[in-house]
Formats: structure tokens, C-alpha cells, sequence
């Protein structure tokens, strides 16, 4: 399937020599969610401005839907939808007519009944003759929401959508997005809630230092780089390990209550059942045995601080 | 041409005008009838008549470019000002439009703004003079192409300025002393032969005589010279504003 959006050789360096972007290459197919994690100042924000027509970039080029975005800026920026990170409104202007302009500036006709469907789905609806500036943060975000959608994108970018807002907009926002993707609009998400990513994404990509350091399945990167640890509680703690145990990559925890062992998915052999037999033979009695698996947040950490294997 | 964008920024723009409509309205017809009263009334009467035209009605084309220019510059300049100091900018930049197709949108709803004004000042003066009109079609062609290429000066003024008091900057410190100094008040051929020289240099006064000529068929410069210069003056303003799009400058980084 052809990338509904291409991003090749990107760079963005501004005029005090700072790079912001360092050679980005990125192909997102339609219909997929790609969540970007990455730490502040990693480059997210310029990446997405860039694609969307806000900041100029230096070198590379970027099509979406075959559309080269500076040449056929118009065709390109039709299929785009952004929700910004920063809470961007007319204080003043009342909800429907904010939206509804929105609509209008991509050039598309008058459609009041998917306004209010949109709005509805906001829980905006009764809001829709309020000012924006009588509304709380949530829902100014909500409206925010509700304008990148009103021009119906293909694409659509949600930079930081979730930062300080309560679980209910949350929940709404994984709802709104699990019903986008249903209907087919690809999805790029930039996010701090390491959890987001993981429970909606199709795919993980990590940015660092302007530099996508890698873009990959999220179930395969979880498999790949997961580490799981195997918690092995005693019976009769223990002041120190018995010799026997010496050559298993073993932790005492808990006062000598339990042992920890770290294993890599990847090994052809994990060391399990070598390592149950020699705790038997050293005389311990088991009491409990339970595994745990990293998360995504451990193997961002791991990715940005540069320990990946 | 996107037109369905510029209808769109046109309506919201002129939303902004409607939402305090009483204070637009009220405004000019107060400031209008003071200066009725003091340059009319009171000083007028001394003054009786400036090139064969009542003082009264002399003042009237001066005072309702006055208030047209100073109105196109501050629509205009806080139209596109304010979408950049409140952030909302992200949005014009983002969508399927082009640089004429926003300033379109911006300019067209700051002119007429300043036409309404105008026509308000217009209707408020003839309350207090007999006015007669001896070249309708030219002055309502000045009267667009006035309010239309300070719209776009107050554009670029608005791209420009970093903070509210720059926004102000240029109104008050340049285009209303050019205006006072225009011959908004009096006919050129009223000061000393040096500064009449001078005052030449004051692009206002072109515009001012103009219009003028269009009321009272009786002019300080050709009026051929007036239209070219409202004409050269609209076109910089548009290659300004082309520049500015095209790099960029204070609006995309």
C-alpha cells in the first residue's frame, strides 16, 4: 500500500545554526496510527508544523496523498487536520462560529449536520453559542479537537492532545480516535502518556535530538526490546545468595524475602529451568513465582538515553 | 481561488465589527459632530468661506478620510495582529490558502469597516452642512481605493509590529500628523510658498485634493496626479505584502 504520507530527508535548522530536525525519513500508510514519543524539545512539534505548512523546512520533502506539501500545498494540505499543542482560539468568537470557520478556511461547503455531530461527540453541543473565553481547559481543547475535524482530514495530527486534561476527555479522545481509524483517516499522535501509545498506537516511532532513532511495530518492539523479569519470593529469607546460585544473573530483593532474575525474550533459551533446578538444589523453598514484562516507557527510556542494544 | 476561505475570513472578521456595532456607530457620528461644532460652529463662522466653499462643508472631505484612513490602518493591522499574538495564526498557515487569498479575507473585511464609517461620517455631516456632490463616481471610487489601500498598509503594519504599542506606532505618530498636515483642515494655497513646496512631499495631500475635487470640483494638485498616487501607493502596499508572503518574514519561521 502506497504511504498516504512520505517524508524524506527532512532537516530544519533555524538562523542561529540550531537543528531542529536532522534528516528525517518517515512513510506512514493510510489508516494506521503512529504514535511519536520522544523528550521535550526532541523535535515532535517542528516535524508536525513542518508537515503541516507552519514552519518552512530547509532541506528534504514531504508529500501527503502524493502531494508534494510546498509545490501542491493546497492539495496536500486539504487531507490535513491538526489539533495544536498550545490551546489556540478567538477568546471572544462563540464555539459553532470558531468551528464553523474552520470549515470554511479549507475551503469547504456549509455542512451544519456534521458540525453538530462532531460537536455532540465533543460534548460540546450545548456549549455551541458559548464563548470560547466562558469555557473550561477542557473544553477548549475539545473545541480544538472539534475544528481539526470540521474540514473532514484524511490526516490528522494530534500534538500532546491529551497533556492536562481529566480522564473523561481522555477516554472521549481514545473513542474519537478509535471511530477515525475505523472510518479510515491515518492518525499521528505525539504524546507524553507513554501508556497512550501503547494501548492505541499501530506503531511506535521515537525522536530524539531531531533524529527518528526508530519507527517500528509497536507489538514487534515490545517482543524485540521487552525485557522480562522472572520474581522468585522464598519461603525462609536468605542473608545471601548461596553459591550455587552465583553464576544466574540474580538480584536479592526485599531483605533476602525474594529473588529476581532478568531474562531477554530474544535468547534462545531464557535460563528458567536451569536456574529453578539450582534454586531446589540450594535448598530453597518457593513460596510464590511471578513474571513481569517492560513496558513501552522502559524501552523509551532505554532508546533516548541511548542504551539500546 | 479558494473563495469559500475568503467569504469565511471576511465573515469572522466583520463578526468582530458587528459584536460591538453600537460603539462602531457611535463613535464617528460623536467625533464627527464635535468637529462640527468647534471647526464649524465656533472657529467656521469666523473663517466663513476657503476657495469660494463654506468652511463647513470645506472640512467635510478632509475629516472623512481622516477617519477612513486612521480606521482602514487599525482594522486592518489588528485583524492579522491578533490571530498572531493569540496563536490562532496556526490555522491560516495551515490550510489551503494562499497569500492573496488571506489578505483578500483581512483587507476586504478592514475596508469595509472604514467604508461604513465613511459613509456614517458622510451622513452625520450633512446633518449640520448643505452638501452637493459634483463627482459622485469619483468620490466613491477614492473613497474604495482609500479605504482598500490603507486596509493593506494596516496589513503590513499588523505583520510588522511585535507588540500593541508598535501596533499603534504608526497610526499616531505618522499617518495622523500626515493627515493633519494633508490639508485636512485647509487648502494648501493657504500656507507660506515654501511650505506649500513642502507639503507636496506629503503623500495625504494627493488623497485629501482628490477627494476634495470629487465634492467641490476644486483641487490643490491635478487630479489625474491623485489617482496615480492612490494607484502607486496601493500597488507597493501589494508588493509588500507579496514579499512578505513569499519569505515569510515575522509569520512563518
Amino acid at each position: 500500500m502506497p504511504a498516504i504520507l512520505s517524508i524524506r530527508d527532512l532537516r530544519k535548522s533555524y538562523a542561529n545554526a540550531f537543528e531542529a530536525l536532522k534528516g528525517v525519513n518517515l512513510d506512514i500508510e493510510e489508516g494506521e496510527i503512529l504514535a511519536l514519543l520522544g523528550p521535550n524539545g526532541a523535535g515532535k512539534t517542528t516535524l508536525i508544523s513542518t508537515v503541516c505548512g507552519i514552519i518552512t523546512p530547509t532541506s528534504g520533502t514531504v508529500t501527503v496523498g502524493g502531494h508534494d506539501i510546498i509545490e501542491d500545498f493546497r492539495a496536500a494540505r486539504s487531507l490535513i487536520g491538526l489539533v495544536p499543542q498550545e490551546i489556540n482560539l478567538e477568546p471572544f468568537e462563540t464555539v459553532w462560529n470558531t468551528v464553523r470557520f474552520s470549515r470554511g478556511l479549507f475551503g469547504k461547503s456549509r455542512n451544519d449536520a456534521l458540525l453538530e455531530d462532531i460537536l455532540r461527540k465533543l460534548s460540546l453541543w450545548d456549549k455551541r453559542n458559548n464563548k470560547i473565553m466562558e469555557l473550561s481547559g477542557g473544553m477548549k481543547r475539545r473545541v480544538l479537537i472539534a475544528k481539526a475535524l470540521s474540514h473532514e482530514p484524511r490526516v490528522l495530527f494530534l500534538d500532546e492532545p491529551t497533556a492536562g486534561v481529566d480522564v473523561e476527555l481522555r477516554k472521549d479522545m481514545w473513542n474519537i480516535v478509535a471511530e477515525l481509524k475505523a472510518s479510515g483517516v491515518t492518525i499521528i499522535l505525539t504524546t507524553h502518556y507513554i501508556e497512550e501509545a501503547e494501548s492505541i498506537a499501530d506503531r511506535v516511532g521515537v525522536i530524539a535530538d531531531g533524529q527518528l532513532l526508530l519507527v517500528e511495530q509497536k507489538d514487534q518492539l515490545m517482543t524485540r526490546m521487552g525485557k522480562k523479569q522472572l520474581e522468585v519470593q522464598l519461603t525462609t529469607p536468605v542473608a545471601v545468595l548461596p553459591d550455587a546460585l552465583a553464576h544466574h544473573d540474580l538480584q536479592l530483593v526485599n531483605g533476602g524475602d525474594a529473588l529476581i532474575y532478568t531474562y531477554d525474550t530474544r535468547g534462545e533459551r531464557t535460563g528458567i529451568t536451569a536456574l529453578l533446578n539450582d534454586v531446589a538444589q540450594a535448598g530453597l523453598v518457593l513460596a510464590d513465582v511471578q513474571t513481569r514484562q517492560s513496558s513501552l516507557e522502559d524501552i523509551f527510556v532505554d532508546l533516548v538515553s541511548g542504551d539500546a542494544s | 481561488m479558494n473563495w469559500t476561505a475568503v467569504a469565511s475570513i471576511y465573515r469572522f472578521e466583520m463578526a468582530r465589527f458587528f459584536r460591538t456595532l453600537t460603539q462602531s456607530f457611535l463613535s464617528p457620528v460623536m467625533s464627527t459632530s464635535l468637529y462640527f461644532v468647534v471647526f464649524g460652529a465656533a472657529i467656521g463662522s469666523r473663517i466663513d468661506q476657503v476657495e469660494g466653499i463654506d468652511y463647513g462643508a470645506f472640512i467635510v472631505p478632509g475629516l472623512i478620510m481622516l477617519s477612513v484612513m486612521t480606521q482602514a490602518i487599525s482594522n486592518a493591522s489588528f485583524g492579522i495582529y491578533f490571530p498572531k499574538f493569540i496563536g490562532t495564526i496556526y490555522e491560516l498557515l495551515s490550510a489551503p490558502i494562499n497569500f492573496l487569498e488571506i489578505v483578500l479575507g483581512y483587507v476586504g473585511a478592514a475596508a469595509t469597516k472604514a467604508l461604513f464609517i465613511g459613509v456614517v461620517i458622510l451622513a452625520t455631516a450633512s446633518l449640520f452642512v448643505d452638501l452637493t456632490i459634483a463627482h459622485p463616481f469619483a468620490m466613491v471610487l477614492f473613497l474604495l481605493l482609500t479605504c482598500l489601500s490603507f486596509a493593506l498598509l494596516g496589513f503590513i503594519i499588523g505583520i510588522w509590529a511585535g507588540n500593541f504599542e508598535q501596533l499603534q506606532l504608526v497610526p499616531l505618530m505618522i499617518v495622523t500628523p500626515l493627515v493633519f498636515l494633508g490639508g485636512s483642515f485647509y487648502s494648501i494655497s493657504m500656507l507660506p510658498p515654501i511650505w506649500q513646496k513642502i507639503t507636496l512631499f506629503n503623500p495625504v495631500v494627493y488623497l485629501i485634493s482628490g477627494f476634495r475635487w470629487a465634492f467641490f470640483d476644486t483641487a490643490d494638485v491635478p487630479v489625474g496626479l491623485s489617482l496615480l498616487a492612490i494607484g502607486g501607493f496601493t500597488t507597493l502596499c501589494l508588493a509588500v505584502i507579496w514579499w512578505i508572503f513569499k519569505t515569510g518574514w515575522r509569520i512563518r519561521s
